[in-house]
């Protein structure tokens, strides 16, 4: 399986998730950069996290409005996986590809610390390594991951099942409602997540929960 | 040439931390009465325009597009 990654200025998770995709599948992810207009043929398209172009105006807005954003979401149209952590689910959003917004933590701080996560969904392209309502550890680096969607979405989102993880046993750190930490597209190909996977996948980090989601995208056996 | 004068505010239910915060400021400072803050956004526009009607379909659609988000957000476009 082959993976790309999405450059950006201001992004500063790119190498750890660079360094996360080559160690699980063997293979370097190819890059692309934000003026790119094709993404060459590969099976998972990831963005990482960061803050993209200084956050300015809404996290993840301008860069949402990049030409490469055009070909992710022509990629993910035909059917290519793709995932967006802490700011690369924040362009997601506002690229349309995911429903709802992330706003300020209620907090008003920037959290960085470990949260447990619940498997909300393991039936998913991303998920299918986990058991249904595992608790995962995972870490979490962000300002603005309140995640807020409207009434009706939230009906829809939680009705076919498109929360993926959930912050659990009172570890929310943003006020997120339903203790949304995750979601994914109707099509289930795009998948977006405030926690940082590609920061949990080898003894070095201190435990390994977040590589079986690779391995799930992937189609790595454990 | 058209200026216009767009206001991106928050949309009723959406929660407002930053409001808040500066809610609870202003009546640790002394300021009676504080109702309720919500904070928003002011933007400045010049446009190379004469036609005031297709000024305001822009400033508009730039709201649309990227000024505010309008899942969270409403707006509003003053031609000054």
């Amino acid at each position: 399986m082959n993976s790309a990654v999405v450059l950006l200025p201001g992004l500063n998770r790119d190498r750890d998730m660079i360094a996360a995709l080559t160690k699980i599948s063997g293979t370097p992810p190819v890059t692309v950069w934000q003026t790119d207009t094709e993404i060459p043929d590969v099976d998972l398209i990831a963005i990482p996290g960061g803050f993209s172009f200084g956050d300015y105006l809404r996290c993840g807005a301008i860069a949402a409005r990049m030409p490469v954003m055009r070909a992710v979401a022509e990629k993910a149209a035909k059917g290519v996986m793709v995932i967006g952590v802490c700011n690369g689910f924040q362009i997601l959003v506002e690229a349309g590809l995911l429903p709802g917004a992330l706003m300020r933590n209620t907090s008003l701080k920037f959290v960085c610390r470990q949260v447990k996560l619940r498997i909300a969904n393991a039936n998913t392209m991303f998920t299918r390594r986990y058991q249904p309502g595992q608790i995962i550890r995972s870490p979490v680096a962000h300002r603005d991951g309140n995640y807020f969607a409207d009434a009706e979405t939230l009906r829809r989102l939680e009705g076919e099942g498109q929360v993926v993880f959930r912050y659990a046993e009172g570890t929310n750190p943003n006020g997120s409602i339903n203790d949304i930490a995750g979601i994914i597209n109707g099509q289930g190909n795009v998948l977006g997540l405030m926690p940082h996977p590609e920061n949990l996948i080898e003894a070095a980090h201190g435990g390994s929960d977040g590589r079986a989601l690779f391995e799930s995208a992937l189609g790595i056996a454990a | 040439m058209i200026k216009a004068r767009i206001t991106v505010t928050l949309k009723n239910g959406v929660l407002d931390p930053q409001g808040k915060a500066i809610e609870h400021a202003l009546s640790g400072m002394g300021f009676d009465g504080v109702g309720q803050v919500r904070q928003g956004k002011v933007f400045d526009v010049e446009l190379a325009e004469s036609d005031k009607a297709k000024a305001e379909a822009d400033l508009k659609a730039m709201c649309d597009k990227l000024l505010a988000n309008t899942v969270i957000e409403n707006y509003s476009v003053a031609i000054t």
